[in-house]
């Protein structure tokens, strides 16, 4: 219980600290020390959990499921800190920024976190939807830091469509507690998670499914599900770097983390009912058509996040149609699929803000001659492209071919689409990708001070992955797909 | 129709009452006009919610009544009213395009939103469960003004008037959700209504006006430099 809270509570001091703090310096140096105090509960907490088994009190529920996602969001949390530290403060001299940006910048880097993990731990649906909406306003002034037109532009559209596709998972919410009331003696705990999941096969299944529908759209309106993804590409682009990271690598799981969970409640009410999968269904139709309208839009974008965000669009896509399926082989995959994913995706970005540094721009077409310039930055992107498009050693791959497994299995005909899609993706990103690295280097271009550490840290993670799953780590995830499916896969 | 309790009926008729304040939102062109009926609409959806209190003994849904009604009808009218007058907005009229048009669209959505709960409503079991019907229909007329508004602090309007209608079926449909969780979502939305206010010097110092059509420049498809 003592780790729980202080890799969820942590972070909350750190919003209301930071917020005093007015030196650069000693701030980046607090987010990085705070980022380590969270990821050492969240690790102690992991490791307790794998021992022990769930743990459920005071409001909070951590079991296999949540507890590896707790630990990726802070092991993300802490590698993203320690690279915005001098990250920000060479944008903060290029940019002059006011000190004061600087400081909501540090306070809201870990109010993120805090509402990261308070998502993630609470037993509470209700609270739940209060934290991923908290995520959004912590957030929503950092998108628009920069403060040019662009930057506003992106950060009003994200506001203003988060909050309305959140409104619809409220009115979903409120629609599960309603269900609960009619199945529960005691309705004050209706919206208690454990509670509702033990009486699942009693509640309401119309009420269930057509709450359902809400939960979808509004928590895969932050998934970046197509079509209600369009503030992710403006939102990731026109932030700062390491926003970009946390979003694409924290902030998606737990919106899709959200779904699953509800997922489960709405396959338990709709057990006995004549259409028994159409939570699954329906995160499979939205999923394959994010992955695939995602993977086309690749090939024309012209800024360098803006076409990595589209990437997270079309994984995120691929993991909720996985989750669509269900089944312990696509959970499975699903699952290692969002830990490499959040890694890699991280990382590629954390190179990115060193490119756009290096090139004074994020536009893919002034971006040349990486690897010329700076080696490191360079092959760091190429790495991380290779990772990320799924080539054989990296963790992506493996995950990505279970995933395929599973679709032959149960759905044959959607592999060749599946096929086809990763393809697509593959030429979208290979194409703007080997002018960037390769291409000639304009006049004058220097290398910039970049810590190509945690880009290493995290490659070389992916890359463990894939070459052989440590088996604590795969008994984890088998757990946690046991939890989701109720068999495993081991 | 089975046999309701007058307080009951009350609920119903004022239910009924926010609904009408909706459409009144939808085509009011003055700005003040729309934050005066806002604020009404706050205040009756606080007036629901302590009769909701009087008719089922719920005693705490008194607090979440008062918290409706400093926060819908007092505080965030009062920010958003402050703001438009330091933006010097306060005889901005609208051009709003085709009103019957809108309030035709918005009868339209108010009888999809009866069709979306059609199968609730069949199971017949508290007489109540009529206005979540009638809440989706504040939600959903909510969203249909953030799509036909145009002006930045009137988006934010139909944004909260969307809230409204959450807090409607919460309050109607369960007799209120726990109080932590109301206390949360309340705090939301007051953080969101601070940061609106933010997002409006902002957009003014991006752009020069509060026009968000004018914010186009990351539109998909268009020649991004």
């Amino acid at each position: 219980m003592n780790a729980l809270l202080v890799a969820v509570f942590t972070p909350a001091v750190g919003l209301l600290l930071l917020g005093l703090v007015p030196g650069l310096t000693l701030a980046g140096w607090l987010n990085v020390g705070l980022s380590s105090l969270s990821l050492a509960g969240a690790v102690t907490l992991a490791w307790q959990v794998l021992a022990d088994g769930p743990l459920n009190a005071n409001g909070f529920h951590v079991d296999a499921f949540n507890v590896y996602l707790v630990a990726l969001t802070a092991f993300v949390g802490f590698t993203t800190s320690v690279f915005s530290r001098p990250y920000m403060r060479h944008v903060c001299d290029s940019r002059h920024l006011p000190r004061r940006h600087m400081r909501l910048y540090h306070a809201m880097f870990q109010g993120f976190m805090f509402t990261m993990m308070l998502a993630l731990t609470t037993d509470n649906l209700g609270i739940l939807w209060v934290s991923v909406e908290g995520a959004t306003l912590a957030t929503v002034l950092l998108v628009s830091l920069y403060r040019t037109p662009e930057a506003v532009e992106a950060a009003w559209k994200y506001f203003i469509l988060c909050g309305v596709g959140l409104a619809q998972a409220l009115f979903g919410t409120i629609l599960v507690y309603f269900a609960a009331q009619l199945a529960l003696t005691d309705p004050t705990r209706g919206l208690s998670w454990t509670v509702l999941y033990a009486i699942s096969d009693k509640l309401d299944p119309t009420v269930m499914s057509i709450a359902f529908v809400f939960l979808l759209v509004g928590y895969g309106t932050k998934v970046g599900l197509v079509p209600l993804h369009s503030w992710l590409p403006d939102a990731h682009s026109e932030g700062p770097t390491p926003m970009s990271a946390v979003l694409s690598g924290l902030l998606l799981n737990v919106a899709l983390y959200a779904l699953v969970r509800l997922k489960m409640l709405t396959d338990g009410a709709l057990l006995g009912t004549a259409a028994p999968h159409t939570a699954g269904h329906l995160l499979m139709a939205f999923g394959l058509v994010s992955f695939l309208v995602a993977g086309l839009f690749l090939h024309r974008q012209r800024d360098v996040k803006r076409m990595f965000s589209y990437s997270s669009i079309e994984h995120m896509g691929l993991m909720t149609f996985a989750f669509g399926i269900g089944g312990p082989l696509a959970t499975f995959g699903a699952l290692l699929h969002m830990l490499v994913h959040s890694l890699t995706k991280s990382a590629i970005f954390v190179t990115v803000g060193h490119a756009a540094h290096i090139a004074g721009t994020q536009t893919i077409d002034h971006i040349r001659g990486l690897i010329r310039t700076q080696p490191a930055v360079g092959w760091g992107l190429t790495v991380g492209v290779l990772a990320i498009a799924g080539f054989p050693p990296f963790g992506v791959f493996t995950s990505e071919f279970l995933l395929l497994t599973a679709t032959m299995e149960s759905w044959p005909w959607l592999t060749v689409t599946l096929l086809a899609g990763l393809v697509i993706a593959f030429a979208g990103l290979f194409r703007h990708l080997h002018p960037m690295v390769f291409g000639v280097a304009p006049e004058g271009q220097q290398p910039v001070p970049a810590n190509m550490a945690p880009v290493t840290v995290h490659l070389l993670l992916v890359l463990w992955l894939g070459l052989a799953i440590p088996g604590f780590l795969a008994g984890w995830l088998d757990q946690a797909t046991h939890l989701i499916t109720g068999s495993g896969l081991l | 129709m089975t046999h309701l309790t007058l307080l009951d009926q009350a609920v119903f008729v004022l239910a009924a009452v926010v609904l009408f304040t909706c459409f009144a939102l939808l085509t009011q062109a003055r700005l003040v006009a729309t934050l005066r009926t806002f604020a009404w609409q706050g205040g009756l959806v606080a007036a629901v919610t302590a009769l909701m209190a009087a008719a089922h003994r719920e005693p705490h849904l008194y607090v979440t009544a008062a918290l409706t009604l400093v926060l819908k009808a007092g505080v965030i009218p009062w920010m958003l009213h402050r703001w438009v007058r330091r933006l010097g907005l306060d005889r901005h009229v609208e051009s709003l395009a085709s009103p019957p048009a809108v309030t035709l669209a918005g009868v339209g959505l108010v009888i999809f939103c009866y069709w979306v709960v059609l199968p609730i409503e069949r199971m017949e079991l508290t007489a109540t469960r009529n206005v979540i019907a009638v809440s989706l229909a504040v939600v959903v007329l909510g969203l249909l003004m953030m799509v036909t508004r145009r002006q930045a602090v009137s988006q934010v309007v139909g944004f909260m008037a969307m809230e409204n209608g959450l807090f409607l079926a919460a309050v109607t449909a369960t007799s209120g959700m726990p109080l932590v969780v109301e206390l949360g979502v309340a705090f939301d939305i007051l953080v969101a209504a601070v940061l609106f206010g933010v997002f409006f010097l902002q957009i003014r110092d991006a752009i020069d006006s509060l026009d968000v059509d004018r914010l186009n420049r990351l539109a998909e498809g268009m020649e991004q430099e």
